[in-house]
């Protein structure tokens, strides 16, 4: 067999005639035909998996999600609106691009972490943190020009002649000053943090 | 007085309340009267007035009415929106109205460093305006000094 014609040392010898004839047993087609098919299983399977954590359900299965945050979401406009174009957990806080998705989903064993310490398990423990979630995500948005609002609004599409005064007002002249979308509207969808500490005039309190 | 007086006197109260009771009148309301028992008619939904120009006053002391939507705006104890627009820091940037310098007094007239407390509630005063015709004619007309607002 050429196994016998190498010596130890020649390791790419070795490999060379294992890539040759893999197996025996097996012919190549036959591992060919078997690598597809898994492939295609695993990797739908990965994606399958992959969709189902990006689900407004899989997001409230935890009650930190579901009593805080989307009980405030329900009485906004993403949730229930005129025409019932929603937006819904997953398209406002991952990322659609495979990429920038991947990189986030790696990112949320963060938030698996904090589960399991039971960072924000109860109301008061998520009220003391909810100024630094906020800005977390506000800073994540800031940073990737609110790319995940551009999921649904497009500001090259958007009409003016349909827009109130200070609508127009703003995105023509805001988004001139280098604004995004975010920089503007915070609280469209959850409740507002303690915000003394960033801009004493938009809460009571004398200083 | 003499028993007859009396259960003559009762017998008139108690006809009358029974012939009160069939004849009752009906609720009347200002939507028109009513059957109690039947549906009433469905009144269309009231929309707010859209992002509009700002609307006179018509009295010296009126709160200056809201001239666009406030749906959602939250007013909490940590967080007001109204004043991310009309507060003194923010006014100029947002093109609004900036908010009166009587909204830092308290009720002593001690002037304070920040809204105060009893004026922190925009909405208590300030309301936005809807398609709503008035449900009771009036001839309600401002006074000379402020009717020729342009």
């Amino acid at each position: 067999m050429a196994n016998k014609q190498c010596n130890q040392q020649k390791w790419l010898c070795r490999v060379w005639n294992r890539l040759k004839a893999p197996s025996p047993v097996w012919s190549l087609g036959g591992i060919l035909l078997v690598g597809f098919v898994s492939g295609i299983i695993f990797w739908g399977g990965f994606n399958t998996a992959m969709e189902a954590t990006n689900t407004e359900d899989f997001c409230i299965s935890c009650h930190e999600m579901e009593e805080n945050v989307y009980q405030e979401y329900k009485n906004t406009i993403h949730y229930s609106n005129r025409t019932g174009v929603r937006a819904t957990c997953p398209d406002c806080h991952v990322p659609k691009e495979w990429t920038h998705k991947m990189i986030r989903k790696i990112k949320a064993s963060n938030e698996l972490y904090h589960k399991a310490l039971g960072s924000i398990g109860t109301p008061e423990k998520f009220e003391a943190k909810r100024l630094q979630l906020a800005q977390n995500v506000w800073r994540s948005m800031k940073a990737t020009d609110s790319r995940e609002c551009r999921n649904c609004h497009d500001y090259d599409s958007m009409d003016f002649t349909a827009q109130g005064r200070r609508a127009v007002d703003l995105h023509s002249h805001g988004l001139e000053e280098g604004k995004t979308c975010i920089d503007c509207h915070k609280g469209i969808a959850h409740s507002m943090p303690d915000m003394r500490a960033i801009d004493p005039a938009i809460a009571p309190g004398n200083k | 007085m003499k028993p007859s007086v009396i259960v003559i006197h009762g017998l008139i109260i108690v006809a009358a309340s029974l012939a009160a009771r069939v004849y009752a009148e009906q609720p009347e309301s200002l939507r028109g009267i009513e059957n109690i028992d039947e549906t009433s008619r469905i009144t269309e939904m009231k929309h707010y007035q859209k992002d509009g120009v700002v609307i006179t006053r018509e009295y010296v002391q009126q709160p200056p009415l809201i001239p666009h939507k406030i749906d959602g705006y939250q007013i909490t104890a940590k967080y007001n929106k109204c004043l991310t627009c009309h507060s003194w820091n923010n006014y100029k940037q947002s093109g609004a109205t900036k908010i009166s310098q009587t909204h830092f007094e308290d009720r002593e007239k001690n002037v304070l460093a920040n809204v105060s407390a009893r004026r922190y509630f925009c909405v208590q005063c300030h309301v936005p305006q809807a398609t709503a015709a008035p449900l009771v004619e009036n001839t309600f007309k401002p006074i000379d000094a402020i009717s020729g607002q342009q």
